[in-house]
């Protein structure tokens, strides 16, 4: 449980930053490719670039491998289909906060609406008339 | 610029000023969010929320009665959330008549550091939709590859 806590965490801030979801986004339509290649569709440096593929790697979502003198990565289709449940999962959970503080506002709202209409009788008065 | 994760909304049958008290006072909060919440909502406010044993530091940003109420977290880190660590999560209130209130919530994440404007503004006009409509197109796209 713990270990899956953990990965999504990775797994989150991986894809937490735009520039790392630009990279992907091109590996996921072009396939595998370069740094060298990603950077000539990038607006930043090569270096900017690797350091996105090192987190994207370290959190599962590219895989590397070696093609003469080059490193190529490429999107793995299983993290990033987990990647796509983690923010269906995130919509959910924003679901379920909205729902409970639309029950609480209106639980309140109407509360308070009743205490303006029934004005509260005075203590003695109410004892005396359920007796 | 941040980067939109999620955005969600719900129509709640009350005045705004009610559903502003309940998302920004702390004992409302417990109920519905963190199950430990110690935050006053000023802008610049420093602090925590705690989810059984996870939890962290939170930074109120924007308070603005009943419309506009935010914070910064970087849960379930322990680093004091920043502009270039954290998830920014932002509600909007619309009244909608006297009783009625819109409620949206967004959730954002890191800010484009080394972009120009044009650069984030095209990123931004090429995402739109939000990241999961976003994560959605990129695993069609990836289900369409041999």
């Amino acid at each position: 449980m713990s270990m899956t806590l953990q990965s999504d965490e990775e797994l989150f801030s991986a894809i937490a930053d735009p520039s790392r979801r630009r990279v992907l986004d091109l590996l996921v339509s072009n396939g595998a490719a370069s740094a060298w290649r990603l950077a000539d569709h990038v607006p930043f440096s090569r270096q900017a670039v690797s350091k996105h593929l090192v987190v994207l790697d370290e959190a599962g979502l590219v895989s590397r491998r070696k093609q003469g003198r080059e490193v190529l990565y490429q999107v793995d289709p299983d993290r990033l289909h987990q990647a796509t449940r983690a923010m269906a999962d995130l919509a959910a959970q924003w679901d379920r906060r909205l729902n409970a503080i639309k029950r609480l506002a209106e639980a309140a709202h109407a509360e308070s609406r009743n205490q303006a209409a029934i004005p509260r009788e005075p203590e003695s008065l109410s004892t005396k008339e359920r007796t | 610029m941040e980067s939109l994760m999620v955005e969600r909304e719900i129509l709640i049958e009350a005045p705004a000023e009610v559903v502003w008290r309940t998302i920004t006072e702390p004992d409302q909060m417990v109920l519905w969010f963190a199950d430990r919440v110690d935050l006053v909502a000023e802008p610049g406010a420093h602090g925590s929320m705690h989810f059984g044993e996870h939890g962290g530091p939170v930074v109120v940003e924007i308070v603005d009665p009943p419309t506009r109420f935010s914070f910064r977290w970087n849960h379930p880190g322990e680093e004091e959330p920043t502009a270039g660590n954290s998830m920014l999560v932002e509600f909007t209130l619309t009244p909608e008549g006297e009783e009625r209130t819109r409620l949206r919530v967004s959730e954002s994440g890191h800010e484009l550091h080394h972009w120009s404007d044009v650069e984030k503004q095209r990123y931004a006009d090429d995402h739109r939709g939000g990241w999961a409509t976003h994560l959605d197109r990129l695993a069609n796209l990836l289900a369409e590859r041999p």
